[in-house]
This record gives C-alpha cells, structure tokens and sequence, in this order.
C-alpha cells in the first residue's frame, strides 16, 4: 500500500526539532513557555522546504496537545478556494467561537485558536484585504499566522499587522546532517558525494532533497547504491559538458551552429530555466571574459529569466541568449 | 480506420522503441510500492502520452484501455457553470484542465477533490489509488498551479497525479518538487527512420531506406509528425519511390512565401498584404507562437548574416510581449514592420558603400 | 489579556492621536459648528486613519446610541453593490427617534470596493447628506472613483514624523517596561517608516525574542540588512571585479538571511546619498525599478542579482565616473 512520503514522515514534531531557525525558534519558545499569552500575529517567509509550516504546526501542537489541536487549529491554503468569500465566512466564523483555558492533560492552554494560511501569497489581493480587518477585529480570540514564499506579494497593510520573520536557506551541513539521518532509517546506501550532489541540487530547500532523495531510492531498488549522476538526472540537471559544449559552440562565432545547438537543447526536453541558471553559473567563473561583457550578458541572462516566466517562447529566448553570447565572446 | 500513429502505438512498457532504460525504470516504479506522482516533460510527438498509457496499463492492467468520454460540470464562484470533457477508464481520468481558461483552478480543485474522496471498490485485486493525468500542465494560470501543489500533498493516499507538458519552465518550482520528472527526449533521426520502416513492415508495404531517412530528418525529430508524412506519402503514390516528394503543410508553405514577400519589397503596401495574410494563418487556427517560430526561421535564411543577431532579438521581444498581450496580430505585425526597416537600412547601406 | 500591543494601544480618544494636529483640529471645528462634511481619509497604512474616525465617533455619541447611530463596514464584510443597496440604503435613509443630528457611516479599506458598489454608493451620499455623513477610509486614493472624490472633503494622512513617533513609543516602552536602547530606538523608527503600526510589531517582536531592544537585535529579528552590511556591499559594487562581488554577495546572503528585495531597497536610499553624474544616477535607477519588477514576477534571485551587479559595472564604465570608498 502506499506509504507516507518521507517530508510527512521526518516532518518536525517539536519546536525545538526545527533546525537552522534560531531567531524564530527562540521566540515561540518563550510565547509557548510565557502564560501571559502574549501572542501576536506571525508572517513566515521565505524559500521552499525551509520549514515555515512545519514551525507553526509544531508550536500549535506544542501550545494545545495534539486533541486540542483540530478544533484550535483552523488550516486554510491555496487548495482550498479562497476568494473574499471563504475569509469572511470560514475565517469569521472559525474566530468567534470562544475557546476555553484548559487542556485534558492538565497543561495550561492559552485562551485563542490560530488560523493558518499557507501560501497566502497566492490569495488575490481583495482576499487579502478582506483579512486585515478580521484580523484586527478578531485578534482578542485569534491569532493568524500567514505563510507564503514572496513577502512582496502580501499587501502592506497585513505585513504591518504582522510580526515578521524570514525563514533562511539552510545551510549545507544541516541538509547533510538530515538527510544521512533519514538514509540511515530508510536504510538507503548512499556515499557523502551523492549527499553534497543532493545538497547542490536542492539549493537548501529540505523539501527538494528528501524528495529526490526518496525518488532516487525507488529508481534503484534492487541495485542498491545512489550515485550522483542519479540525482543529477532526477533533478533535470543537464551535466557539467554539456554546458561547455554550449559555450564552446557560442565561441565559434557560427550563426548556424548556435541555431543547431538551440534546436537540440530543446528537443532533449531541457527545461529552458535549468539551462540559463546552469549556463549563469559556470560564466561567473570565466577569466577569458572581462566585466564589462560579463555585465551585458547577466543583464540578458536576468531579462531571459523573466520572460520565460512570463510565458515567452523558449527556443526564441535560448537562441537570443546564446547569440548574445556569441558576440560577446568574439 | 485510425492512422498509423494512433493504429501501432506501443501499449505496453516493454515494445517501446526507444528510451528502453527510461522504460525499465517506469517499469521497476509501477511496480514498487509507492508510485509517486510523477511530472512527464518533453516536445511534441517525443512519446509522452504513449508512455503514460503504458505505465496506466502496467500498474492497472487491460481495463484502463476501455475508455469513454465524460462530460463534468463545474461551478465557478462568479455562478458561471464550466463544462469539461474528460476520458476516463475505471482506474484513471485524463483531463486538459487548460481548455477550463481562466477558470482552470476550480476544474483542478473540484476535479481532484471529487476523485479523491470516490473509494476503489474492489480493494484487493487493485491498487489502492487512482490515477489523474493532467495534459497541458505549463498552459496552466498560476492560480492553478498553486491550487495543485497542496492539492498533490493532501490526497497523496487515493489519488496520484501524473503531469504532463512540453517544457517545464512555465511549472512553479512547487509542483516541480512534488514530482518525480521524467524527461521524455525528441528520438533521433535514426530511430525516427528505424520505426518508420517497422511500421511499414507491419502494414505490409516496402519503405526504401532513403525515404525513410528523408521523412525522418523532415519531420523535425517528431515522430507523430513522421508517421503522418509517411502515411501520407503512402497515399500519395505507392510503390514508394527514393526520389518521391514528401508534401508539406500548407500553411508552412504559406508562410516561406509569406516571409519571401517581406524581403522582396519593403513598403506600406507591402505590409497591408503580409498583414491579411497574417490574418488568413489566424483565423486557420495556426497558434501565432508557430507563426513567429516559422516566420522567424524562413527570414533567417533570407537575410544577412549580421543581421541575424538584431532579429533574433527583436522576434525574441515581440514575442514575449506578445504572451502579455491581446491581440496577437499586433506583435507580429510589429515583428515584421521592424524587420523590414531593419532590412531595408541595411540594404540602402550596403548599397551606398558599393556606389 | 493577551493583545498584540497594536490594538492594546490603540488611541481611544482624540487629544490621544498623534500627529496629523491639523487634521483634528479641522474636525474637531467642523464637529463645534455642526458642519461635518464626508470625509474621505486617505494614506499609508499605520497612520491613524481608523482610530481619527473612531474616536470622533465616540466624542459625537454616547455609548448607547453608538450602535444605533453608527454603520461600520469593512472589506471583511460583504460590499457589493446588494449590500450598499440595500443594508446602507436603508441604514442611511432612516431617522433615529430620539437623537438629533446625523448618523455616520464608515466604510473602511474602501479601496476594495468594485467600481460598481462606488458608483451605487454615490447617490446615496447625495441624496441623504442631511440625514447621514460617509467617512470613507483608503490607503490608495486612486482606487475610489472620482465622483466619490469630489463629494467628500480629503484628508490626507501622512507618514508618521519621527519625534512624534518617539513620544508614542516612550509612553509604551514605559508601560510595559521594555529595555530599549538608543540605537535601537533609531532602527525601529527608521524601519517603520511612518508607520506606527510597523513600528510597535518591529518593537513588540525583537522584545519578545531578544529582550534587549538593540540596534543589532532590531535588524536581525526583521532579517533587514544592517547599515555595516549595506556599507560593505555599496563598497564592493562600487569598486571590486565582478566575480569578487558576486561571491562576496552570496556570501553575505546565505549567511545572514537576506532577501534580494530588502538589500536593493537599501542599495537605492545609498545610491540617491552618493553624489554620481546624472547620467550615471539614471542608469542605476532604471535597473533597479526593472530588477524589482522582475523580481516581483517570481525569478531567480541569483540571477537577478547578477544583474544588480551588471547594473553597476556598467554605470562604472560609463563617463567620468570615479569610485571612491563611501565611509558616512
């Protein structure tokens, strides 16, 4: 039957748990230690798989026991529909009910519930409006706690209501350190150089390097060990010689042969992104190249970069990457 | 009376042609005990969908070819009812949730919400969990997508998404990370030209190998698009012959002639004619990132080489604004007003420093 | 009771309100002379718009007639254009028995309201001006129509000043004994920017984890970029190699935490202080506002900040230009 994946399954129980996260670690551990209950309104941001959600749910754990948690606990995200209506009707009704001081197992428990918004970025600017005002109404009884990735795209007015605190990318010994840990119980074979390839691939977010972690591990089943080039193919990285390919055809000043190139990288499926972020990497360390032609490249890398967000076309945009970078490398 | 491409498509893992180690790893997957959602990304006619199908077909066995079309209901909170076509088996349903437009993150939400919480009936002989295989993922709004990823968390028990797109830039890093990718190469030529022939073999006629070599370089290493030609071709004039000619669309046609006509004359009169015939591609329903593509790449041809880098750029810029916008006729009007300007300085220039 | 300290202190009366002294003067006029007009409050959020509005409403009725005489409605409540048809028709349209004088609607966080629901509610502010006044509260006036405009009296609410900030926030400090020092008091009002609300969460969030409320304490708890920080990257883009910076930045940003966004916004007060030739100001500027714009789009903050990078090298060849330490 199907098991739990491994990021529900090494999910951080405790506060203490959280690694990396000191500042805000060292504040709820007070507020849930403190019985004054002073608790404020939180604002978790910051990169994927970094544990946001996990802190709230563990505090909340930590703070109501784990019966109380499900009628102290209201959880709303993007999977559920969240126009202006849900916040006014869940939310304001979710609030107004009055919870009691006491815990079955004879612990303190603060007198307000929490409401929980993961990725509230996502919320449509008039939702968000809407809460602001329930927040301030309803902050005698309740207490929210906003989680999203991009603390530009929550409007002013609940970033001042809120304390905020920004979740960092975690450090590559951390990432080590849990991810043997999880091998280990998982009984995974797994050499350090396919855990720092693990860890280059996940750019610190956890979330990524358990799940390929955990992918990588189906596709080897009976062969046992991982290798790096495993990961590599499970996270879409394209190999180190490939990318000089790349630039070795960019300096052949051929129009043809970038023309070729480009068709070939997208027939392999490539993702366009992973191609640009690689090709970013591997020119920050040229010599050959001096600043001022560093300088108009990253500036077309950085635009490139939007576009394809926005939706352009990718064989366009490689090839008008790649034949920049070929005038450049003239 | 089905095509080719559809009548010898591969159904199970093991007569796929190519990729055979990709296809011994989705075997080893089905067959593990948690099957994860998985992201299948490639271009077009790469095998995708055929690879889908035979991984369906491995995890579930024969019943999940028996399929039938559905229609669905969904309501939007504006009270706006959306009708969606599905196909559907009794293990797995395949949805476009991009044809729902703007409103595709209710399609998705209530969708997956509906299959999820619908048990499997007969729980011993099956799997556990169905299967939803979601076609078209990069043409998805962000709302969607958003909607998706905990979506994809949260039902992880009885349902598993299976995704599909041609690239995986336009899916939030999110999605990405709660899937397992598959990348899905274009095959090449020589194996383009391989199963041209077993196809042919199959049908009972003679494909020489210089036609198969030449069909396969054509098609653009899409094997969809060879078949069609082949199958074409066949129809064309059997016995085939080596030197036979293989028939292009005719709007690919169109728009080398199009794209001659921009470099013969660079005029206002000359852009009224390219813009009706602009329109006339539009309204045939050739999507205007292809126009650009092919427009781009007949000029390419055309033009000088030092003019090559500018146009890339300008094609590259319109384009993207294009994906913004509206109305698409004014970017690729653009494009070609700009292209001719371009062209003729160039021209007048060049002209001048030979006088 | 457990409040955050924003509401616990919130202002109850008007002499309570800081700043905005001309604001309140006028009102408390047109109140005396029973010739309060609608109002429309507008400005940055944290500016005392709500509690201006609220405490006049306490000092125009007494407690028993508040619920009778006063309709508040926010974007959390149902606005469209049914409800002002009906429930604020009706509210505005009807005389109390028993009290003289005119009822007061405030519609808060107006700036959420359809074009629709605006141009339904224009009427009604005409048509029953005797019987009933609109205090309309926005943070962006661009969002109200300008027929509403032009039928209230604006206020604009301004950003807070710094010393009355510092008046408000001793009198808490003291309250609830916070330990507060100087430099620490700078950093908070410098990143509250006129927003008092910004203002008490920043003190309120670096008290509860830290205690002491210091300079150091106040920008790690908010994960802003230090002035020592900002000094040195200013520094570096102004006079070191590309791939130097570079490395040195990505440095600096795994190990302290910080967001691309917050460092631009810092890089471009430091950019206006540095006396650079106009061309070269303008250059920087523009970059800036694309890189933010594309920030805001969700890209990849390593690249964009290749571009930052970009941005500067560039403004260094252009011109005269002569990089020099920057020390103030």
């Amino acid at each position: 039957m199907s098991t739990l994946p491994w990021i529900e399954k090494y999910r951080p129980k405790t506060v203490d748990d959280i690694s990396y996260q000191d500042e805000i670690v060292a504040v709820l551990k007070k507020i849930i230690s403190n019985d004054t209950g002073e608790f404020p309104n939180f604002l978790f941001y910051g990169p994927p798989g970094t544990g946001k959600t996990s802190t709230i749910l563990a505090a909340a754990r930590e703070l109501f026991g784990p019966e109380l948690m499900k009628s102290r606990v209201l959880e709303l995200n993007s999977s559920d529909e969240r126009g202006i209506n849900v916040i006014r009707e869940k939310v304001k009704t979710f609030a107004q009910f009055t919870p009691s001081g006491h815990r079955s197992d004879g612990k303190s428990c603060p007198p307000f519930k929490i409401v929980i918004l993961d990725e509230a970025d996502s919320m449509t600017s008039s939702a968000q409006a809407a809460l602001r005002r329930t927040m301030e109404k309803e902050s005698k009884t309740t207490r929210f706690c906003l989680i999203c990735n991009y603390i530009s795209r929550i409007i002013e007015p609940i970033t001042s209501r809120c304390s905020k605190f920004r979740f960092k990318p975690l450090s590559k010994d951390i990432l080590i350190q849990r991810l043997s840990f999880i091998a280990e119980k998982e009984n995974i074979a797994c050499d350090r150089d396919t855990l720092v390839t693990l860890v280059n691939c996940s750019e610190g977010d956890l979330r990524k390097a358990i799940t390929y972690l955990q992918c990588a591990s189906r596709l080897k089943l009976e062969s046992g060990c991982i290798k790096s080039s495993d990961v590599l193919e499970i996270a879409g990285i394209l190999k180190d010689d490939v990318i000089e390919k790349i630039l070795d055809t960019c300096s052949t000043g051929s129009f043809e042969k970038v023309e070729q190139c480009v068709q070939n990288l997208i027939f392999d499926g490539f993702s366009c992104n992973q191609i640009v972020t690689q090709l970013h990497d591997v020119l920050i360390e040229r010599h050959d190249l001096n600043d001022a032609k560093k300088a108009i490249i990253f500036e077309k890398i950085a635009c490139v970069d939007n576009d394809l967000i926005e939706g352009a076309d990718e064989y366009l945009q490689l090839l008008d990457l790649l034949v920049l970078i070929m005038k450049q490398m003239k | 009376m089905s095509l080719w491409c559809d009548k010898h498509r591969p159904k199970t893992l093991n007569t796929l042609d190519y990729h055979k180690e990709q296809a011994d790893q989705l075997k080893k997957l089905v067959h593990s005990e948690d099957f994860p959602h998985l992201l299948v990304y490639g271009p077009n006619g790469a095998g995708k969908k055929t690879r889908i199908m035979c991984s369906l077909k491995e995890l579930y066995g024969p019943g999940v070819e028996k399929l039938r079309i559905e229609r669905q209901q969904f309501e939007t909170p504006s009270k706006k009812t959306i009708e969606m076509t599905t196909l559907a088996s009794n293990y797995h349903i395949e949805i476009n949730a991009s044809d729902a437009g703007i409103y595709d993150r209710i399609v998705i939400q209530e969708m997956i919400k509906t299959i999820a919480q619908t048990n499997q009936l007969d729980a011993q002989t099956q799997k556990s969990f169905k299967v939803i295989v979601l076609t078209e993922v990069d043409k998805l709004t962000k709302d969607a997508q958003h909607a998706l990823r905990r979506t994809m968390e949260k039902y992880m028990n009885s349902c598993r998404l299976i995704l599909c797109c041609n690239s995986t830039s336009r899916v939030i890093p999110a999605v990405r990370s709660r899937c397992l990718s598959l990348r899905v190469p274009a095959p090449t030529a020589d194996q383009i030209a391989m199963i041209l022939k077993q196809t042919c073999k199959t049908e009972g006629l003679n494909l020489p190998q210089e036609l198969a070599n030449k069909i396969a370089l054509k098609s653009n290493r899409n094997l969809r698009r060879a078949l069609l030609m082949c199958e074409t071709a066949y129809v064309a004039h059997y016995p085939f012959t080596n030197d036979q000619e293989i028939s292009e669309p005719d709007w690919e046609l169109f728009l080398r002639e199009t794209a001659r006509q921009i470099v013969q004359q660079q005029s206002v009169d000359r852009i009224v004619q390219i813009r009706d015939r602009l329109y006339e591609l539009l309204c045939h329903c050739i999507p205007a990132d292809i126009i650009f593509k092919g427009l781009l790449k007949e000029l390419l041809t055309i033009c000088d080489g030092q003019l090559k880098p500018q146009i890339v750029e300008i094609a590259a810029d319109m384009e993207h604004k294009m994906n913004l916008g509206d109305k698409q006729i004014f970017y690729l009007e653009a494009f070609v007003v700009k292209f001719m300007s371009i062209y003729k300085k160039h021209l007048e220039f060049s002209l001048a420093g030979c006088i | 009771m457990a409040l955050p300290w924003v509401e616990k202190y919130r202002p109850k009366s008007l002499n309570e309100l800081i700043s905005q002294d001309s604001i309140i003067e006028t009102i408390q006029r047109f109140i005396k002379n029973d010739q309060l007009p609608h109002l429309l409050f507008y400005g940055p959020p944290g500016t005392g718009k709500t509690s201006t509005i609220l405490a006049c409403a306490k000092q125009l009725y007494t407690p028993t007639e508040f619920n009778a005489m006063v309709l508040e409605l926010n974007a959390s409540d149902d606005r469209g254009i049914g409800i002002v048809r009906d429930q604020i028709m009706s509210f505005a349209s009807t005389k109390t028995i028993f009290k003289k004088g005119f009822k007061l609607i405030i519609l808060d966080e107006a700036d959420a309201m359809t074009n629709d629901a605006q141009n339904a509610l224009r009427r009604i502010l005409e048509k029953f001006t005797d019987n009933v006044r609109f205090c309309i509260i926005c943070n962006y006036l661009s969002k109200i129509i300008p027929a509403i405009q032009s039928r209230c009296t604006r206020f604009r609410f301004g950003p807070l000043s710094d010393d009355k900030m510092n008046f408000r926030l001793d009198h808490i400090i003291q309250a609830e004994k916070v330990d507060i020092t100087e430099d620490g008091m700078k950093a908070v009002i410098h990143l509250a920017s006129g927003d008092m609300r910004k203002a008490l969460n920043i003190m309120q969030s670096t008290h509860l984890a830290f205690n002491k409320v210091n300079e150091e304490n106040v920008y790690n708890c908010v994960g802003h970029p230090s002035k020592n920080d900002m000094l040195s990257v200013i520094n570096w883009l102004l006079n070191d190699d590309f791939t130097t910076i570079y490395n040195r930045l990505i440095h600096l940003k795994t190990l302290k935490g910080y967001a691309l966004q917050d460092i631009m916004t810092e890089v471009s007060r430091f950019v206006q202080m540095i006396e650079f030739p106009k061309k070269v100001l303008i250059h920087i500027l523009e970059k800036l506002s694309d890189i933010e714009y594309r920030l805001s789009n969700g890209t990849n903050e390593k690249l964009q900040m290749s571009s930052l990078i970009s941005t500067f090298i560039m403004a260094r060849n252009m011109s005269e230009f002569k990089p020099k330490a920057i020390t103030a």
